[in-house]
């Protein structure tokens, strides 16, 4: 009788403690579950604003790079129209270095032009600009002061603009015009030459 | 009665430590699982406060609008200024 009871009284012991296991470690599981919980509605409230905040980002980064394609289209239609395609590139290339590899963006065949060494003297709308007086930007900046350009000294910086021309590379040239009695082309031929003698009137008596 | 004891040993020996290894288990995952869901809900938040600043986005488009209008106008001048000289 005594071991039966003892029996029972073990078996009973071991559920109890079965259950005190299963209780804690399940409590414990539900209070790590509840701040899982409560982390991932903070999750979900910062990706919200995230998603709200970045929603019209999309739509205004687009609309400013369409104006500012605009704004560069504009500049440079205005500077091929108005300094020239060969003469834009040596321009952007003065003022950025290597530039002119890339060439202008709405003009596909600019990435061909040996670029000029425009950056040694002024370009044309400078100049133009120049010639406009004092009240230009480019002679505001230093009315009082030295000359922009030597326009005595300067012409050696003006011929050294484009790379190919007579002084840098002669070979390339066609040779001077041979000209005289003996040269291949007769340059304003006369009419009466080889043409009968015109006889004078007769002398009078 | 003997069956019976073999049957509480087996409880005691076997059950019992199976029952604690298991819930344990769940128990570690889930507390690991807590430091990750808490460092995704900072940096949550650190990304929508660095999102604060895209409302300026919508004053940066009508500044550009007006850069680009203004800069229309100020080649269209120029334009007819170089015109002008070119002709002089």
């Amino acid at each position: 009788m005594v071991a039966v009871v003892a029996a029972g009284v073990v078996m009973i012991l071991a559920v109890v403690l079965i259950v005190l296991a299963l209780v804690y470690y399940l409590v414990s599981t539900i209070v790590q579950l509840r701040r899982i919980t409560a982390g991932l509605d903070e999750v979900i409230a910062g990706v919200g604003e995230i998603v709200q905040k970045s929603a019209p980002v999309n739509d205004v980064v687009t609309a400013i790079n369409a104006q500012l394609d605009a704004g560069v289209d504009l500049l440079e239609g205005l500077l091929v129209q108005k300094a020239g395609l060969h003469d834009a590139v040596g321009l952007v290339d003065g003022m950025y270095p290597g530039a002119a590899a890339a060439g202008l963006r709405n003009f596909p065949e600019s990435t061909e032009i040996d670029a000029p060494r425009i950056g040694e003297v002024y370009t044309k709308g400078a100049l133009t600009l120049a010639r406009l007086g004092r009240e230009a930007p480019i002679a505001a900046a230093s009315p009082a002061g030295a000359v922009l350009r030597n326009v005595e000294g300067g012409s050696l910086a003006a011929r050294q603009l484009y790379p190919d021309v007579r002084h840098t590379s002669p070979e390339n040239l066609p040779g001077s015009p041979v000209i005289g009695a003996d040269s291949p082309t007769q340059y304003e031929q006369r009419d009466d030459i080889g043409a009968p003698r015109k006889r004078l009137p007769a002398r009078r008596p | 009665m003997t069956l019976w004891w073999i049957g509480n040993i087996v409880l005691l020996l076997v059950i019992l430590p199976v029952v604690v290894v298991l819930l344990r288990g769940v128990l570690e995952a889930a507390k690991s699982i807590v430091p990750s869901v808490q460092g995704i809900a900072t940096v949550a938040a650190a990304g929508s406060e660095d999102l604060d600043a895209a409302a300026l986005l919508l004053t940066t488009q009508d500044q550009v609008q007006q850069t680009v209008a203004g800069l229309a106008n100020y080649g269209g001048s120029l334009d007819v200024i170089l015109d002008d000289a070119e002709r002089r």
